[in-house]
């Protein structure tokens, strides 16, 4: 079920939970509250690096009013010999990231915890935790964090049979790279830095929970997975998943790093010892010095091609800053920078380098990024040096079906070609430009493309049909922009009545199938597949009802705009039954009407993208705007559009604030310095310009509507495309993100 | 320290209630008056989740103390909409997917009606200042200025 004549499939309809969300009424994180509630506070380490030789609690616990006081011994210990995964998380690292054991690893590292009558009280109690603390020298930028004489984070991890910051490596290659780069007629390499970002969700974590005294625990909390939210805390306090109901509040943004979680175990201890509803929340100062961020990252990137432009080898090395505990996403810069080319020789090769900072969570095409930033500014000035148009040296080394990906299977179907056609041929990338419109200023225009994998994987769905005749849509996935809207839209088409007739809501743990996160761009494709089957089914049981009224065979009725048709002339002659009737007669034909499906889904291809922008650089001020931007996307099917052209114009708009202004920036003592969001700079309306998005709808074929996730590609290319749109405005490049005032500044004046 | 007692009035109606001398308002109205609808998202006013109006003008409740509402009128997000009619930037706002998440909707609804109120006609430019200080990460800002508009353009059609 899948064209242009759908009445629903593709309509901009009204979200389910959007009249909640305008008018206040939706339920966030911080929103809940419980009778006895009482209030969770973190202790946090104020060293970016110590080690921890004793807690004393007991003047904390001896406060009126303090009702519970947790640390490291009231949280499971994942040994360090031994990997526990859930998901891509390594418990071990989970473990101490929720609470720091051996050490504190970075300023800001919960070392305890307090509940108390009032969250003043427990800030108090906080203040009277005594800790013995060794501190010790601390290292945050990778380039320190890799030299010989690193103070060394954890002595147990060797790298080349030496103690070593560098937990982790990946390496992806394909030819003879040696052989290639002999071949190419043109050869750059340059080397590129990125600062660690945080993802700027606007509501802080926070979470409810209550521990019942037959050992029970509802936890309320948003989060990208009311699932991983039940696993992990499950293993970090040992309650079975079978005793903790998550339900997923609304989530205020997540955009990855709600992946894990950092409260709701803590505050499972704490509601546990007091016997009382434990609220925690985190403000904003915490929000940004110990959650997310995406890394930083130090990235060398090496291409040859033929004077024609063909690309003729590849070469990466990428190091990601992982903050305190391993685990930084190298697929991303990886598998993707040269993912969407057809290059004979390729070596990719990312380093995972831990430092003294808060431990990454995935941030939007985790990595991606990061090594497009790279990849694609190296790719223009070959170009550049060829003469060639950027846009035309794309097409030419573009993938195409039945090319070998690097990072392993054969490609089917690659849209990658039709996201460049479509910005050579938009108006925006012909118009002209005036270059220098006035003294001070030069403008400039750049084009940069972007890879990301999308996913599928377990999705569970209920569809029953209520005793009048309406329909509601249970899924297991957390909506953070608009996937609710997506699945009555497709739920509506098929049953065949007013998507206002079809509810959708997001069960909690304890009443939906598992459901995996709500990220890697899967969600809207995995739940409309899954809900698609369950409704096929429904709409199954709707005929054999009427069959059974009838008095007919199954297969001589029909489903059609939501009635049941006897199929052709041979079936007889009945009147139509009407979704309503056939609910009203449930229960003398057999039963309640409904079908749950649980799937693990396949066959999410990948997210192509290419992106076009004009900047204005104040050549004094070192300021750069952006003035136009446009961007392509192979988006499969768009089942709302609306929401589709959101997650390309929100991802852009943050790949501009990464590529501008935002930054994490360091004292000498390793604490964050702007842990603000007046200091930590992101986009504001007035920044930016409208972003215009193309999207371009080629099914998916291996899915039912033609689903392609869009969440995850809209942000890789920016960060390229500007640096290459000011590279074309002033003439010269940058390395270094952000391109902020001080340093576009800096640069000028070096070159005067 | 004892509570202090501040009359007000929120979203037309008398209210009165207890707060401790340094509580914000939005503390007060997130706690003991239970109007979640205001957001916290970060405690400083760089965000604007918590944009509430007094006396019409707006401000962010994280920044005022409880017991300054003492006899001015509040008004926040709760009072917007007439019963189950909605206010028509509410209305655009869904019509037109000017929102995501969600979180930051109800400041820059709030944002979005004052600067209405003071500039029926406003430009693009002066709906992005006006809302440049409500912080959305979701959208890149696109659908809520045209939604802001687009509101006021049927608005100035509606009062012809």
């Amino acid at each position: 079920m899948n064209d242009m004549t759908n009445k629903w499939i593709g309509a901009r309809t009204i979200r389910p939970d959007g009249a909640d969300k305008v008018t206040g009424r939706a339920q966030y994180s911080a929103d809940t509250t419980m009778p006895g509630m009482i209030w969770g506070k973190l202790l946090r380490s104020p060293h970016a690096h110590a080690r921890i030789r004793s807690i004393d609690t007991s003047k904390a616990e001896a406060l009126p009013g303090v009702k519970a006081v947790v640390t490291q011994k009231d949280i499971v210990e994942f040994a360090l010999d031994k990997s526990v995964m859930l998901g891509i998380q390594d418990m071990r690292w989970m473990c101490r990231n929720v609470m720091a054991r051996e050490k504190a690893l970075f300023h800001g590292h919960p070392i305890a915890a307090v509940a108390a009558i009032s969250e003043e009280v427990a800030a108090h109690a906080c203040s009277l935790i005594e800790v013995d603390y060794e501190v010790l020298p601390h290292v945050i930028e990778i380039e320190d964090a890799i030299k010989p004489d690193a103070p060394i984070l954890h002595e147990w991890n060797q790298f080349e049979g030496k103690p070593s910051n560098i937990a982790g490596t990946m390496v992806l290659k394909a030819g003879d790279i040696e052989k290639g780069f002999a071949e190419a007629d043109i050869v750059v390499e340059r080397t590129f830095t990125t600062r660690p970002v945080h993802q700027g969700y606007i509501e802080p974590h926070a979470c409810t929970v209550s521990y019942a005294a037959d050992g029970r625990v509802t936890i309320w909390s948003s989060s990208q997975g009311q699932f991983m939210v039940r696993a992990m805390t499950s293993l970090l306090t040992g309650i079975p998943q079978s005793n903790i109901r998550a339900i997923p509040a609304e989530i205020g943004g997540g955009f990855g790093a709600k992946t894990i979680i950092y409260l709701e175990p803590v505050a499972v201890m704490l509601s546990k010892k007091s016997g009382r509803p434990v609220k925690m929340v985190m403000t904003r100062e915490e929000v940004q010095r110990a959650t997310g961020p995406a890394p930083g990252s130090l990235s060398t990137v090496k291409i040859g091609a033929k004077k024609d432009g063909t690309i003729v080898a590849a070469q990466g090395t990428f190091y990601l800053q992982a903050g305190g505990l391993p685990g930084s996403p190298l697929r991303g810069p990886v598998g993707c920078s040269f993912a969407a080319y057809a290059i004979p020789n390729v070596l990719s090769v990312g380093y995972d380098v831990v430092s003294n900072r808060s431990k990454v969570a995935a941030y939007r095409a985790p990595g991606a990024p990061h090594g497009a930033f790279a990849a694609e500014c190296v790719i223009d000035e070959i170009a550049q040096a060829l003469g060639l148009d950027p846009l035309d040296m794309r097409l030419k080394n573009s993938a195409k079906a039945g090319d070998k990906a690097i990072y392993g299977p054969t490609f089917g179907a690659v849209t990658f070609k039709e996201t460049i056609e479509a910005i050579k041929h938009h108006p925006h990338y012909r118009a002209p430009l005036d270059k220098a419109p006035r003294p001070g200023v030069k403008r400039g225009r750049g084009v940069a493309s972007g890879f990301w994998y999308n996913a599928g994987g377990e999705s569970s769905v209920q569809v029953n049909i209520t005793e009048d005749g309406n329909v509601v849509v249970t899924t297991g996935h957390p909506d953070v922009g608009g996937s609710r809207a997506s699945i009555a839209n497709v739920v509506a088409e098929l049953i065949g009545v007013d998507h206002a007739r079809v509810n959708v809501m997001i069960g909690d743990t304890q009443t939906i199938g598992f459901s995996n996160l709500t990220g890697g761009s899967r969600v809207t494709f995995a739940s409309a597949m899954v809900a698609t089957a369950a409704t096929e089914k429904v709409i199954g049981q709707l005929k054999e009802r009427a069959a059974k009224i009838w008095g007919i065979e199954a297969e001589a009725v029909k489903w059609e705009d939501g009635m049941a048709l006897p199929a052709g002339d041979n079936a007889g002659k009945f009147p139509p039954l009407s979704l309503k009737e056939l609910a009203a007669k449930a229960n003398e034909m057999g039963g309640p009407i409904g079908n749950q499906t649980q799937l693990n889904t396949t066959g999410a291809d990948p997210g192509y993208a290419t992106h076009c922008v004009d900047v204005e650089v104040d050549v004094d001020l070192g300021i750069v705007r952006v003035l136009r931007y446009t961007a392509a996307q192979d988006v499969g099917r768009a089942l709302h559009p609306g929401y589709v052209e959101g997650q390309i114009q929100g991802g852009v708009v943050q790949g501009i604030g990464w590529a501008l202004s935002e930054e994490y920036l360091y004292d000498a003592k390793g604490r964050v310095d702007n842990a603000s969001f007046l200091d930590y700079r992101m986009p504001v309306c007035s920044d930016v310009p409208m972003i215009e998005p193309i999207m371009i709808e080629i099914p998916n074929p291996k899915h039912p509507q033609g689903v392609r996730g869009v969440g995850e590609a809209p942000i890789v290319p920016p960060l390229a495309a500007i640096a290459n749109a000011v590279h074309d405005a002033l003439g010269k490049r940058f390395y270094a993100l952000p391109m902020s005032p001080p340093r576009v500044s800096a640069r000028m004046d070096e070159a005067n | 320290m004892s509570k202090l007692h501040v009359s007000t009035t929120i979203n037309g109606e008398p209210v009165e209630f207890l707060c401790d001398p340094s509580a914000s308002m939005l503390d007060a109205l997130r706690g003991p008056l239970g109007l979640t609808g205001t957001k916290e998202g970060c405690g400083t006013g760089d965000c604007g989740a918590c944009s509430i109006t007094v006396d019409g003008r707006l401000v962010c409740a994280c920044l005022m103390l409880a017991v300054e509402a003492e006899g001015h009128e509040i008004g926040t997000i709760e009072g917007m909409a007439q019963g189950d009619e909605l206010h028509p930037l509410q209305r655009k706002f869904l019509e037109m997917a000017a929102l995501q998440c969600g979180i930051c909707t109800p400041g820059v609804l709030m944002a979005s009606r004052a600067l209405l109120e003071k500039n029926p006609d406003p430009t693009e430019e002066e709906v992005r200042f006006g809302l440049a200080g409500n912080l959305c990460r979701c959208t890149g800002y696109d659908k809520i200025v045209r939604a802001v508009l687009e509101t006021a353009a049927e608005m100035r059609e509606a009062a012809r």
